[in-house]
């Protein structure tokens, strides 16, 4: 029996279930995955060797002030951080919505950073 | 198939659960799951806001390189990071259509969690054996903290697996897209969690 | 003018399009009775339909309930301590039900009255009020007017729920506990609170089941908000009240987790002898502290306050909403500056995290920064002062019924604009060091919160009743209801910006009579103040019965025959659906289309009065119109 408001159904989806692995799900054909899954290693031989480089430029940087031993950890750790967000959370091609909820969260981030900064930067009596 | 949509059904469906809405291109979980890291990024955010804090405003600050076990928390990092990339493996495999693989993987994701925890485990108490605890100075307090929380995560994260590894693999019979689907939100999910240790690890062993 | 297509059926004539509505669901029915044989049953056992649910609408009624419930409590809480505010050091009878611990021979102690006001302010604002604003009329209303079937995890708003409910329960447990319950306010400020009773520890565990409850929550409606809405309905023809949970409900997820932070970071204090919050050379008692020292107690305040300022946004904005809607409902026209409200919701939601120490301008801050968090606080007061007057505006011109709900409504806006007047010098760095910790700002936050999002809530349960139970509340009972509680609460409260002023500091168990400089005004307003407090309680006494009994009735299945879905005459589409849509089976036959704004009342050019969202533009008779036969004619002459 057909349902007589199938034909005025706005805003629901009722296309059959995608079959087992149907490419068109995410629009990516297995060829794609594949090539995906090889950028995968590749960012994982990444950062492993970024890894190695964090405790060896922590070894390397031990003469230096403390001040630049911290921002270099920093950087290599941001590299990282942006390789497993780009490529193993796929933000590069994520949708806009996403970017923005992101935006606003790094936004928000950095004023919860600025916490300890206001604190200390300016006493009382300054 | 399936033409219930929006008619009485013994379980309500929920319209983008599992093809993603047209206009964000998104199905409810991904979104679901961003918002909920963004949620954790404040959480963690707030815990490296306080450790900044404590440690400018110190008069003395331990480093954790004198006496924390530097070279099992590398090897710890390793093993996170490989753990992120068997879940994305899963993931891939699952897309392929390729169950066998895809539990492969998440059991491959599993173990190298619980390598983590029985090796944070190991250092804990060694850390208690030598009189080092939370109470001990405040470098203590924040590291038995921050490492304490991440895991926690790693636990639920755990769990969440074997769930999908266990009663929750009968999704892909019926369902297999919108089981693919649930192991890319608990991946991004596991994803975050890597990222977070990608910056304890430096801060609080190496500086 | 074309008509529409009649039929027959059977004896009746009906409209067509009507009659084959109907068809639909007959067979619907039918459909669901076959299924339900084929699954034997798939009617869900008592405990998964009430206990359990996983319906919007019922969660949404769980929130209320027991949202109600921890406001009547808190209130009655209230009560006891403005008995002691009113007169210091008497004997009540009814403080016997504290117990001799908190007061021997009924004569409240301080310690007791410092559990009191730390509880009263928790249990309204978090269990009380944001459950209800966001919870019950949110969780309720939401999947509602943006045409969705449900929420869009329904498991996990059954989730939410089952953390509130327990952490309550916990918060309520605490005053069990031995040396009682959390006595540091709601602000729970170390080190005083690190070094508290047992019941403080309770209080932090409460919290965090709290937490997680919003923060789940939040997740939910934002999802819900951006995917399910219906086809056609863009971000700007929202009701304002969707807008306004939607910002809110960003302001949960991001600014909540830092207090769960902080909340961790306490209670490793407590239990594990950590020293987050603890600065060196602590003594309590006479006794040096084994705490190993070098925290830092201004962490606290900057991680509390980080929410705690949003927090005060989700209290409101909610409110904001429910009053919009029922003004533009009892005007009969649409919002004034509706796009102008909307940015200025978003504005506000984002400054709200920019302005959060000016809770701590006397805690040592430099001058500089300082006088930034000076000017982002001046900053913020525009968004509200440009939706606040957007609503004054929308009463110009209006055809104004003064119903029940449109009396709460319309109070709200002067009570409003009170709390926020008087939050201004309270943003001022300088004039806040006199009025820091006094009476005043406890006058400022309660106009906004009571006089405010309360009576907001008070308009919303009024104006939704019928939609969720067929029944309207008596109008008789809900306008005594309105009117003692509005003389009353403004008896309660405006004193407070006098005494405040004249030097009166909060948390003072004896309401400042302590003080040479303040004792002359204490004298004069606490009795006062007192006896306008019992009188409030007075005044609900009335809605609780009118609340109940209506309440039963409808769950009897007793419903007002002549009310029809939609008995405001109102145009969003959560009047489209059917009056209490059945639980688990979505909200609306066939899910809406929308193709237009959310208040067309009166337009111009219309034939009909109003015109709900989901009416098609080219239809030539919009249903549920009412002709005004002057304007008619005149129309159709054009």
């Amino acid at each position: 029996m057909t349902d007589p408001a199938a034909a005025v159904e706005p805003g629901v989806d009722i296309h059959e279930h995608a079959g087992i692995g149907d490419p068109n799900a995410h629009h990516h054909s297995p060829e794609q995955i594949r090539k995906e899954m090889k950028v995968y290693l590749a960012v994982f031989v990444g950062l492993a060797v970024l890894t190695a480089a964090t405790v060896g430029a922590f070894f390397a940087l031990k003469t230096f002030p403390v001040r630049i031993a911290i921002m270099v950890a920093l950087i290599i750790a941001s590299i990282k951080g942006f390789l497993v967000a780009a490529f193993f959370m796929h933000l590069l091609s994520e949708k806009k919505v996403i970017y923005g909820v992101l935006i606003l969260t790094v936004i928000f981030f950095i004023f919860l950073m600025m916490l300890p900064v206001s604190h200390h930067a300016n006493p009382f009596g300054s | 198939m399936d033409a219930h949509a929006s008619v009485g059904h013994a379980e309500l469906e929920i319209p983008y659960n599992v093809h993603p809405r047209p206009d964000t291109g998104l199905y409810n979980g991904k979104l679901g799951v961003w918002l909920f890291l963004a949620s954790e990024v404040m959480l963690f955010g707030a815990l490296f806001s306080s450790l900044i804090l404590l440690r400018t405003g110190a008069e003395s600050w331990p480093r954790g390189y004198e006496f924390l076990n530097v070279k099992l928390a590398t090897f710890n990092t390793f093993v996170l990071i490989l753990s992120s990339v068997t879940v994305v493996m899963a993931w891939s495999h699952l897309r392929l259509g390729n169950l066998k693989k895809g539990r492969i993987y998440i059991s491959a994701t599993v173990l190298c969690a619980l390598i983590f925890l029985t090796a944070k485990g190991f250092e804990y108490s060694h850390e208690f054996q030598e009189g080092r605890f939370p109470k001990t100075n405040n470098f203590l307090a924040i590291y038995f903290t921050m490492t304490g929380l991440h895991g926690l995560h790693i636990l639920g994260g755990v769990i969440v697996f074997l769930y999908f590894l266990g009663p929750g693999a009968k999704m892909w019979a019926k369902e297999p897209e919108r089981y693919t689907n649930r192991i890319e939100i608990v991946g991004l999910y596991w994803h975050f969690v890597d990222l977070v240790w990608i910056f304890l690890f430096p801060i609080l062993y190496l500086m | 003018m074309a008509l529409r297509r009649q039929i027959r059926v059977g004896s009746q004539w009906m409209y067509a399009d009507e009659a084959h509505k109907a068809l639909r669901e007959a067979l619907r029915v039918m459909e669901d009775e076959n299924l339900a044989e084929a699954h034997g049953g798939h009617h869900l056992p008592w405990i998964r339909r009430y206990v359990f649910s996983t319906d919007h609408k019922w969660i949404g009624i769980q929130y209320g309930f027991t949202a109600l419930l921890f406001l009547l409590l808190g209130f009655c809480l209230m009560i006891l301590m403005r008995l002691q505010l009113g007169w210091p050091g008497q004997a009540f009878s009814v403080m016997k039900l504290l117990g001799e611990s908190r007061a021997p021979g009924g004569i409240l102690l301080p310690e007791a009255y410092n559990q009191l006001g730390a509880m009263h302010g928790t249990i309204m604002i978090f269990l009380g009020i944001v459950p209800l604003a966001v919870g019950a009329f949110g969780n309720y209303l939401v999947p509602l007017q943006i045409g969705a079937p449900d929420m869009a995890f329904p498991k996990l708003n059954m989730v939410s729920y089952w953390c509130y409910f327990p952490g309550g329960l916990i918060m309520l447990a605490s005053f069990l506990a031995p040396g009682g319950t959390a006595q540091s306010g709601w602000t729970s400020y170390p080190p005083l609170s690190v070094i508290a009773s047992q019941g403080q520890t309770w209080w932090l565990i409460g919290m965090v089941f709290l937490i997680t409850s919003s923060l789940l929550g939040s997740v939910n409606f934002i999802v819900t908000i951006i995917q399910l809405r219906a086809k056609g309905l863009s971000y700007m023809r929202f009701p304002f009240f969707v807008h306004a949970q939607f910002v809110t409900s960003f302001l949960l997820l991001l600014a909540f987790p830092p207090l769960e932070a902080a909340a961790v970071l306490q209670l490793m204090d407590r239990i594990a002898g950590t020293s987050f919050f603890l600065p060196s050379g602590l003594v309590v008692s006479g006794q040096a502290l084994t705490n190993a020292g070098g925290g830092n107690p201004l962490l606290w305040q900057h991680l509390f306050w980080f929410l705690a300022h949003p927090e005060v946004y989700v209290l409101i904005l909610p409110a904001m909403g429910i009053v919009a809607e029922i003004i533009a409902n009892n005007t009969r026209k649409p919002l004034w500056g509706y796009k102008s409200m909307v940015f200025a919701t978003v504005f506000l939601g984002f400054m709200s995290f920019v302005v959060w120490a000016h809770h701590m301008f006397l805690t040592g801050m430099g001058t500089t920064i300082s006088a930034f968090f000076q000017t982002t606080t001046m900053i913020i007061s525009i968004p509200s002062v440009i939706i606040l007057s957007s609503l004054f505006i929308s009463l110009w011109g209006g055809a104004i019924r003064f119903n029940t709900p449109m009396m709460f409504a319309l109070a709200f806006l002067p009570m409003f604009g009170i709390g926020g007047l008087t939050g201004l010098p309270l943003g001022l760095a300088a004039a806040d060091i006199h009025l820091h910790d006094t009476y005043y700002v406890i006058g400022h936050f309660h106009y906004v919160v009571a006089p405010g999002t309360i009576f907001a809530m008070f308009a919303g349960i009024y104006y939704w009743f019928p939609k969720a139970t067929g029944r309207k509340l008596n109008e008789f009972w809900g306008k005594v209801h309105f009117w003692v509680s509005f003389v009353c609460i403004n008896g309660i409260f405006f004193p407070m910006f006098a005494q405040g002023l004249a030097g009166v500091s909060r948390r003072l168990y004896d309401g400042g009579m302590q003080y040479a400089h303040a004792k002359q005004i204490a004298s004069q307003t606490n009795p006062f103040m007192s006896i306008c407090a019992i009188g409030l309680l007075a005044a609900q006494v009335p809605f609780i019965f009118n609340f109940f009994y209506n309440a039963i009735a409808a769950a009897m299945g007793r419903r007002d025959e002549g009310l029809g879905s939609n008995p405001w005459q109102a145009t969003t589409l959560e009047w489209a659906a059917t009056t209490s849509p059945p639980l688990g089976h979505g909200n609306f036959e066939v899910l809406p289309v929308v193709y237009r704004g959310p208040y067309e009342y009166s337009v111009p050019g219309e034939t009909a009065e109003f015109i709900p969202q989901h009416v098609p533009v080219t239809e030539p008779a919009p249903r549920g119109g009412v002709l005004l036969p002057a304007t008619a004619v005149a129309m159709r002459e054009n």
